[in-house]
């Protein structure tokens, strides 16, 4: 049983058609990416698995379960956490605000104290603007705020949209690095990039999306080395 | 000095209960990004179901509720009170729940509209008979008539008193209090924290966790609740009850309206202050310069905020979105 399957899945807005019958899976342990150019559908995409979009057809399972007409906050407390594009920061919020929200619908406050010290292990720079409104932060320090708020939900999938998105190419290292630190240390990714480059260094598994379906897939490190891939998303000649 | 400080008491009495109504107003809006024109409405049901409950009460306790001989104990005040923002509270939510939840993904000129509508059918509703008429009446007083200090100011030849008694002192304490518990609730709890988050994008705070829906319905509980606290001690202060669609209600409602509107709406502490603002605008211009433009003195008020600070005085300044 895969952790999440979406097979035949439709959206569309209005009269435009966003997603025309994708299927993916995402196995426990792995980390898929999902890359394509702009308006492809990736977010579109994340937006349906989370509950924000509703399909018009096709299903979504999570851990064998339909989640398909589930209220966002009802997949969220399952524990499939999505950090959409832009972040998803309350800049009226401080920072500490912001990263116990995380931990909303958790009760067991000394295991979220414990996860709470592991995330601001992994992002000092968090530690050190706890007490600021989160709309002051950087883009890259907003990005690494975003995911330590997720990871304090305890996500058995963690959906990250474009994390990469504005950021200098040092803190994409940055980032990019602790997705792969968090995911060695047991969560589940996918992942959603227009870096198709940094996307495929850190995958498993990747899915190529172009204008609503998905045109190729298979394990990261032959898309990257596939002639077809290079000259589409990685800009080589 | 003896008008100056009986200007202020009274400045500090009716401020409260702008303030009071301003939250609800704020609080809808923050969260919801519409005004609840209904709101208004709640008040009056508020004070009305106050005098509903006291004429029933009363009796009970031997007392004549039209011509108490002696005022009843105080937790009877207490007792209408709670009761009164209970069941305004639930009458809140069901509003939310039956009109403005089936609209939550329409434009907000649809759910604009329809709080309109609410607000009438809340009017015509509460003047039927078997609600609470279209006569006025007498709210029975529930306070004694203590006074708590006197104050004498003499200025050489003749000396006069203020007297602060105890309506004025209630209606302070009560609408601090609770705007103290509001403040704590919306600024140190995690509930509080969780508002906070959908007022500023519901979607992001779903994707959290956070169950939207029953954050919105929180929050017009809340409103309604203090929106019965400031119709109850409204009625308090002036006894002679108005019928449940008289004018002198809606300006109240839109007083408190521009209240939220001057401090800044969607925020807390902007609708506290500007009630404060707006009742000292109106209590000093009718002392000192002529009581029959009261009203006038607040919309003026408003058109100069509008214009000079748009979005209040503790509202944040609107950036262009690039």
């Amino acid at each position: 049983m895969s952790l999440l399957a979406i097979k035949d899945l439709s959206v569309s807005y209005g009269a435009i058609q966003a997603l025309s019958g994708i299927s993916l899976h995402v196995e426990d342990g792995e980390i898929v990416t999902l890359i394509g150019g702009n308006g492809a559908g990736k977010s579109t995409t994340l937006r349906t698995v989370s509950g924000l979009l509703k399909p018009g057809q096709g299903s979504v399972e999570f851990e064998g379960k339909s989640i398909h007409g589930t209220a966002p906050h009802r997949i969220a407390q399952s524990r499939l956490v999505h950090v959409p594009e832009g972040r998803g920061i309350f800049a009226n919020l401080s920072v500490e605000e912001n990263l116990m929200l995380g931990a909303f619908s958790r009760h067991d406050a000394d295991q979220i104290a414990a996860d709470r010290e592991r995330v601001l292990t992994l992002f000092p720079r968090v530690r050190e603007r706890l007490r600021q409104q989160a709309g002051t932060l950087s883009g890259g320090e907003q990005q690494m705020l975003a995911i330590g708020r997720a990871l304090l939900a305890r996500p058995k999938l963690l959906m990250l949209d474009e994390p990469s998105l504005g950021l200098a190419p040092q803190i994409v290292q940055t980032i990019f690095q602790v997705i792969q630190q968090i995911n060695r240390e047991g969560t589940t990714i996918l992942l959603v990039e227009q870096n198709a480059s940094m996307a495929l260094q850190v995958a498993h598994r990747a899915y190529v999306i172009e204008v609503g379906r998905i045109q190729i897939e298979g394990p990261a490190r032959e898309l990257a080395a596939s002639d077809a891939v290079r000259k589409a998303y990685l800009g080589a000649h | 000095m003896a008008d100056l400080v009986q200007t202020l008491i009274t400045a500090l009495a009716i401020g409260s209960l702008y303030a009071l109504i301003a939250l609800g107003y704020t609080m809808v809006y923050g969260i919801l990004k519409f005004i609840n024109f209904a709101h208004s409405d709640i008040v009056v049901l508020g004070a009305w179901i106050s005098y509903t409950l006291s004429s029933k009460l009363l009796p009970r306790l031997g007392l004549d509720p039209h011509n108490p001989v002696t005022p009843p104990p105080i937790w009877v005040a207490a007792v209408v009170l709670i009761l009164s923002m209970i069941i305004c509270g639930l009458i809140g939510f069901v509003i939310e729940r039956l009109a403005y939840k089936p609209l939550r993904r329409a434009p907000r000129l649809n759910v604009l509209i329809t709080a309109i509508g609410v607000s009438l059918l809340l009017q015509n509703l509460g003047q039927l008979n078997f609600m609470f008429g279209a006569s006025p009446q007498k709210m029975p007083a529930l306070l004694p008539g203590w006074e708590i200090a006197t104050l004498t100011f003499s200025d050489g030849e003749s000396a006069r008193s203020v007297v602060i008694n105890l309506v004025d002192t209630v209606i302070f304490a009560t609408s601090a209090t609770l705007m103290l518990l509001l403040q704590y609730l919306v600024f140190r709890t995690k509930l509080g924290t969780a508002m906070r988050a959908v007022s500023f994008n519901p979607d992001n705070a779903a994707l959290l966790g956070i169950p939207v829906d029953r954050v919105v319905s929180f929050t017009f509980v809340l409103g309604s609740a203090l929106a019965a606290a400031a119709g109850f001690l409204y009625v308090m202060k002036y006894p002679g009850m108005n019928q449940p669609a008289h004018t002198i209600w809606v300006l109240l409602g839109l007083k408190a309206f521009v209240a939220a509107v001057i401090g800044g709406i969607g925020n807390v502490r902007g609708a506290v202050l500007g009630g404060f603002v707006i009742a000292f605008v109106e209590q000093f211009g009718a002392f000192y310069i002529s009581s029959n433009y009261r009203d006038v003195y607040v919309f003026a008020l408003l058109i100069v905020i509008l214009l000079v600070r748009p979005t209040g005085l503790l509202g944040s300044p609107l950036r262009e979105k690039v």
